[in-house]
């Protein structure tokens, strides 16, 4: 007996025909525990045979489970234990791994791999300092490996020394892949508070606390989000908005929990974590600003753009906690700029600037993402802007990240374009008044009181 | 394996639509557990409740058959697993 009704399948499947309904990520995460060895050419070699064996039917099970169910599943990717853990005492370039992993990408059909990563919140170890001195190197030699590094927490407070190394990197990594306009830097994340269990790319890495293997997944949906807000009379209330987010994100989250048990089931792993960020892609209708902007900001970035993506990114947990009990990774909505056309275009209109995208991070998730800024923005300024954004998350107790990409040759007004998922983005200027003293003090700044939890 | 699918068949109403479809069904040994159908200003829509008997037939290939049907009907058909919709549907 047919016990739902033919409208509710009837929405199921203009959800994913016509409001790019899908789940955006599955993730394998897996622990390179076994994996250490004396020379970083062993390491490679054992990282290149555990992420094969083990992904080897990812991309084919996922394929199969997207046929029978009738969602799409846009990506199939991996991540690994931060590599610096493994990496051999004394080693000082760490390439060879991001290679090895390269091909294991390539040997399994995913796009991404994350999780050439170094854990520098506390203190930078002799593995973290090889792993950022061989970023530009590594960045710039592959395509699928993305990199993460943790800068800054509430317990620890924020890694200065940490921050400038990365801003360093991210400067070499820019001008290493100049003539595509420093796409290098789109694979490379700084974050405070990290998380372990994170699907999304580029920040994805497998934690400490992790089993030997899981499936964490990523939903997607700011186009089902945005269709139903529009469905709303223009006189309904703001609750009322919240209410009709909340009942679509619970169906979003719903769909994600099936498939990552299933997922979980066929790999014959554990199933981690279902991801509630809203995830928007470049994609003409699959974009967070636009639902901003349909809950009744003029344009993304404009005054009351924190209040809706507050509304917005509340909601959607509200709904997705009743989804699944699974909760994890970074689950709350996205603002990348060049991954977001409507975003982009904000951008490029003048009506959203980075002062704006920082104020909007401490109401979502990852707040500085993908922002293309000149060339010539000095390394100190970009470690100011990446510590500004660890001072909301280390206050605040959440996480947040900076993923930036000074575009080379290029200036305000200009756009930068990477390709594919990553998308393109206008330049955005910076504000020319940084604090040069004081990110050259270096040091840590101490913990928040609001650490002292116990 | 049996497997529990909901049939979604939409397009262009004309003749032998549910034929077509059930006959296919029944070829693959598809049973059928429950229909709704109607036309709305000449729009042939229809849904099935039905349990593929992946033994006789695996549900890639009746969903292959299927796919058949729709391009030689011009209609748009999707066989998909019941328990997305009962997932999203129900708590």
């Amino acid at each position: 007996m047919l016990q739902l009704s033919p409208e509710e399948i009837a929405e199921t499947l203009t959800m994913i025909t016509q409001q790019h309904f899908d789940i955006r990520t599955v993730t394998l995460s897996l622990s390179l525990t076994g994996c250490a060895a004396d020379t970083v050419e062993g390491v490679a070699e054992r990282i290149y045979e555990r992420v094969t064996q083990s992904a080897e039917k990812l991309v084919e099970t996922c394929e199969r489970l997207a046929r029978e169910f009738g969602v799409p599943i846009v990506n199939t990717r991996v991540a690994v234990t931060p590599v610096a853990e493994v990496a051999p005492a004394g080693a000082a370039d760490l390439t060879p791994i991001a290679h090895a992993l390269e091909r294991a990408a390539q040997a399994v059909g995913i796009d991404f791999i994350g999780g050439f990563s170094a854990l520098m919140h506390k203190g930078i170890g002799a593995a973290d300092r090889a792993l950022v001195a061989s970023l530009p190197g590594s960045l710039s030699t592959t395509e699928r490996v993305c990199a993460s590094v943790s800068v800054a927490s509430t317990r620890a407070g924020i890694n200065m020394d940490a921050i400038l190394l990365t801003a360093d990197a991210i400067v070499e990594t820019a001008q290493a892949t100049a003539h595509r306009d420093g796409v290098g830097c789109a694979k490379l994340v700084a974050f405070c508070n990290v998380v372990e269990d994170n699907p999304f790319m580029a920040g994805a890495m497998h934690g400490a606390g992790e089993p030997d293997a899981c499936v964490n997944v990523g939903i997607s949906g700011p186009g089902v989000v945005r269709a139903v807000v529009r469905s709303l009379p223009d006189d309904a209330d703001l609750t009322a908005v919240a209410e009709a987010i909340k009942a679509t994100a619970f169906k979003i989250t719903r769909a994600g929990e099936l498939i990552a048990r299933e997922a979980a089931s066929r790999l014959g792993v554990q199933m981690g974590i279902v991801d509630l960020s809203l995830a928007p892609t470049p994609a003409e209708g699959d974009s967070v600003a636009e639902v901003i902007e349909a809950i009744g900001v003029e344009r993304c970035g404009g005054p009351g753009t924190t209040t809706a993506l507050a509304l917005l990114n509340d909601a959607v947990k509200k709904g997705g906690a009743m989804g699944t009990s699974s909760t994890g990774g970074l689950s709350g909505a996205f603002i990348p700029v060049s991954e977001d056309a409507g975003m982009a275009r904000a951008a490029a209109t003048g009506a959203l600037s980075l002062e704006k995208l920082e104020a909007m991070t401490s109401v979502c998730s990852v707040g500085l993402d993908m922002i293309a800024v000149p060339g010539d923005t000095p390394v100190e300024t970009l470690a100011a802007i990446i510590s500004d954004a660890c001072a909301i998350g280390v206050v605040n107790n959440k996480t947040t990240a900076a993923r930036i990409v000074p575009v080379p040759h290029k200036g305000p007004g200009e756009t930068a374009y990477f390709g594919g998922l990553l998308g393109s983005a206008p330049v955005m200027s910076v504000n020319e008044w940084a604090g040069v003293r004081l990110v050259r003090r270096g040091g840590r700044m101490p913990a928040p009181l609001s650490a002292l939890r116990n | 394996m049996k497997t529990r699918a909901i049939l979604s068949v939409l397009g262009e109403d004309r003749v032998g639509i549910v034929a077509a479809v059930s006959g296919t069904l029944a070829q693959c040994g598809v049973n059928i557990e429950d229909i709704r159908q109607t036309i709305l200003s000449g729009v042939f829509s229809m849904t099935m409740l039905v349990t593929v008997d992946e033994e006789a037939c695996p549900f890639d290939r009746v969903q292959a058959r299927l796919a058949e049907v729709a391009n030689d009907l011009g209609l748009q058909i999707t066989l998909q697993r019941e328990d997305v919709f009962r997932f999203m549907h129900r708590i």
